[in-house]
């Protein structure tokens, strides 16, 4: 479904991924993992279109996206969940929703979305008069996925979704991921909680400085020593 | 003080003709903050050369009705369109070229196009003044004189100024542009062009300043100078409201409207605009971030 070959990025002269080779049949789910300043935000960026690579090419269903415009790559139906769900604060929740149907096509299937967006996380439904800026952390990370469902995607990209939970909540935003998959997306997840997000996933690659380390079934890499020094250390 | 007292106690009449003055007066002067504070929430970029773009509308509705004959509603349609034309071609060959400069050299480049509208004015249409005769009434109002033009001016602002907030908040462009004054690079994951909400943005500041104009025009003689006279009221409206904020805009937009209104009847015109400039000051001390900033 997705392909990306021998791509590499960066910021002006500094080089963040180098030569990346990731694959995400339909249906899957995928982990990228790996410490901070890896480069798993960069690579997500690089696929949603926010950056474009430097070499190598991004394919998406047969259809080539190297170098295609963020706002171009969502119409073909992936969604990006970024780092710090960069939702808009001073807009209510359904306002939030209403510009993840921003699409004409996705716009003409807004009630539909929008139902079954409830339908996964009833709470948007309650607080959908609120601004997004009073909900709180756990809410506004469903409220991040709740947006980007409302674009009717075929992939959906997560940025660190844990990121600023406490535990409970990590826990419960670890299932309802898992319902979200259920409804059949496919979806590539970035973690930097390792152990919770390898039950979640088929399959990972390790991400470091830039580059893919080791990459396997979830079950596999569990075994490995990085996700026991990662659980010691983080 | 001892002024203001007097005219309170002698002449409360007068107070009040002033305050009334002074609201009407304050729905033009919203609708050109609107503008520019719309411009501004989305692009960052403060268009000092905002209220210039709405004098080469009021230039325009002056020819055309007044030297060609057109009707006062094709003249001011046609300033309208001027107004969009001009707000998109700001954005296309001055904005879009440095978008991501520093915002000084951006305030340098559309400071530049102001100097240069006003001398090109001052050339081809000289330091005359002119205006659109209109044989519009002075009406009374329990007891207290107001302008016509002045009265149908305001009502037209305010229902242009309910459109706005119509579009700023059931469409799913204007709900767009409010999404991306608070997270410009989110809103191209949703699948918006970011270059087109610019546009629109830009379109509607302009048609908003062509409004402005035909309003402006009916009450006060078009110059080279004229946005030297409303661009730094205007300015310093939107600072006061807080850069970026609507509500905050609108309401000091009425703010400093009674203070002009008020002060010039009590002193002169021109202490009217010395008083509101220096509660300007003032405030900016007290509240930097503008009236309704919450406190640091
Ligand atoms: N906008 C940016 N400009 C310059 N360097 C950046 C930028 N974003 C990230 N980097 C650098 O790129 C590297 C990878 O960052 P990132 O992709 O955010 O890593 P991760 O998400 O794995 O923590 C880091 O060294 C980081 O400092
Ligand atoms: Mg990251």
């Amino acid at each position: 479904m997705l392909e990306l070959a021998g791509v590499s990025a960066g910021y002006g002269h500094f080089t963040a991924l180098w030569d990346v080779a990731l694959r995400v049949s339909a249906g899957e789910a995928v982990a990228v993992v790996g410490p901070n300043g890896a480069g798993k935000t960069t690579l997500l960026r690089v696929i949603s279109g926010v950056i474009a690579p430097r070499t190598g090419t991004l394919s998406f269903e047969g259809a080539a996206l190297t170098g295609r415009p963020a706002h171009e790559i969502v119409a073909h139906g992936i969604a990006h969940v970024p780092e710090g769900r960069r939702l808009f604060p001073a807009l209510t929740v359904a306002d939030n929703l209403r510009m993840g149907a921003f699409l004409p096509a996705a716009r003409a299937h807004y009630a539909e979305s929008l139902a079954r967006v409830f339908g996964l996380f009833p709470v948007l439904k309650d607080r959908r008069a609120q601004r997004a800026g009073s909900l709180s952390g756990g809410e506004q990370q469903m409220l991040a996925i709740g947006r980007a469902l409302m674009s009717r995607p075929k992939l959906i990209l997560l940025d660190e979704p844990s990121m600023g939970l406490a535990p409970v909540m990590v826990l419960r935003l670890f299932d309802l991921i898992r319902l979200v998959r259920a409804e059949g997306y496919t979806i590539l997840v970035v973690e930097q909680n390792v152990r919770q997000v390898l039950k979640l996933v088929d399959r990972a690659y390790l991400l470091e400085v830039g580059r893919i380390k080791m990459e396997g079934r979830a079950d596999e890499l569990s075994e490995q020593d990085f996700v026991r020094k990662a659980y010691v250390g983080l | 003080m001892s002024n203001l007292l007097d005219l309170v106690l002698n002449n409360p009449l007068l107070l009040a003709e002033a305050a009334l003055n002074g609201l009407l007066l304050g729905g033009v002067l919203a609708l050109l903050a609107l503008g520019l504070n719309l411009i501004f929430g989305v692009l960052d970029i403060v268009w000092i050369v905002y209220v210039d773009l709405a004098m080469l509308s009021m230039y325009l509705i002056y020819f055309t009705v007044q030297v060609y004959g057109w009707p006062l509603l094709a003249g001011a349609a046609a300033g309208i369109g001027l107004g969009v034309l001009l707000g998109i071609g700001v954005h296309l060959l001055i904005i879009t070229p440095i978008l991501t400069s520093p915002p000084v050299n951006q305030l340098l480049a559309t400071g530049g196009l102001l100097f240069f509208i006003q001398s090109l004015a001052t050339f081809l249409w000289t330091t005359d003044h002119r205006s659109v005769r209109l044989t519009l009434p002075t009406i009374e109002v329990a007891g207290m004189f107001v302008s016509f033009a002045r009265l149908i001016a305001f009502v037209l602002a305010v229902v242009v100024m309910v459109g706005l907030y119509l579009f700023l908040t059931r469409t799913y462009i204007g709900t767009a542009i409010r999404a991306v004054s608070q997270d410009r690079g989110a809103m191209a994951l949703m699948g918006a062009n970011p270059q087109r909400i610019y546009i629109v943005t830009s379109a509607v500041g302009g048609a908003l300043a062509g409004v402005a104009a035909a309003l402006l025009i009916i009450q006060y003689s078009v110059h080279p100078h004229f946005g030297a006279a409303f661009g730094p009221i205007t300015f310093m409206i939107c600072v006061l409201g807080g850069l970026g904020n609507m509500f905050g805009a609108f309401v000091a937009s009425f703010i400093m409207s009674e203070i002009i209104s008020i002060g010039g009847v009590v002193w002169s015109t021109e202490m009217g605009y010395v008083i509101a400039f220096a509660l300007f000051i003032v405030l900016m001390f007290i509240r930097p971030g503008g009236i309704f900033a919450k406190k640091q």
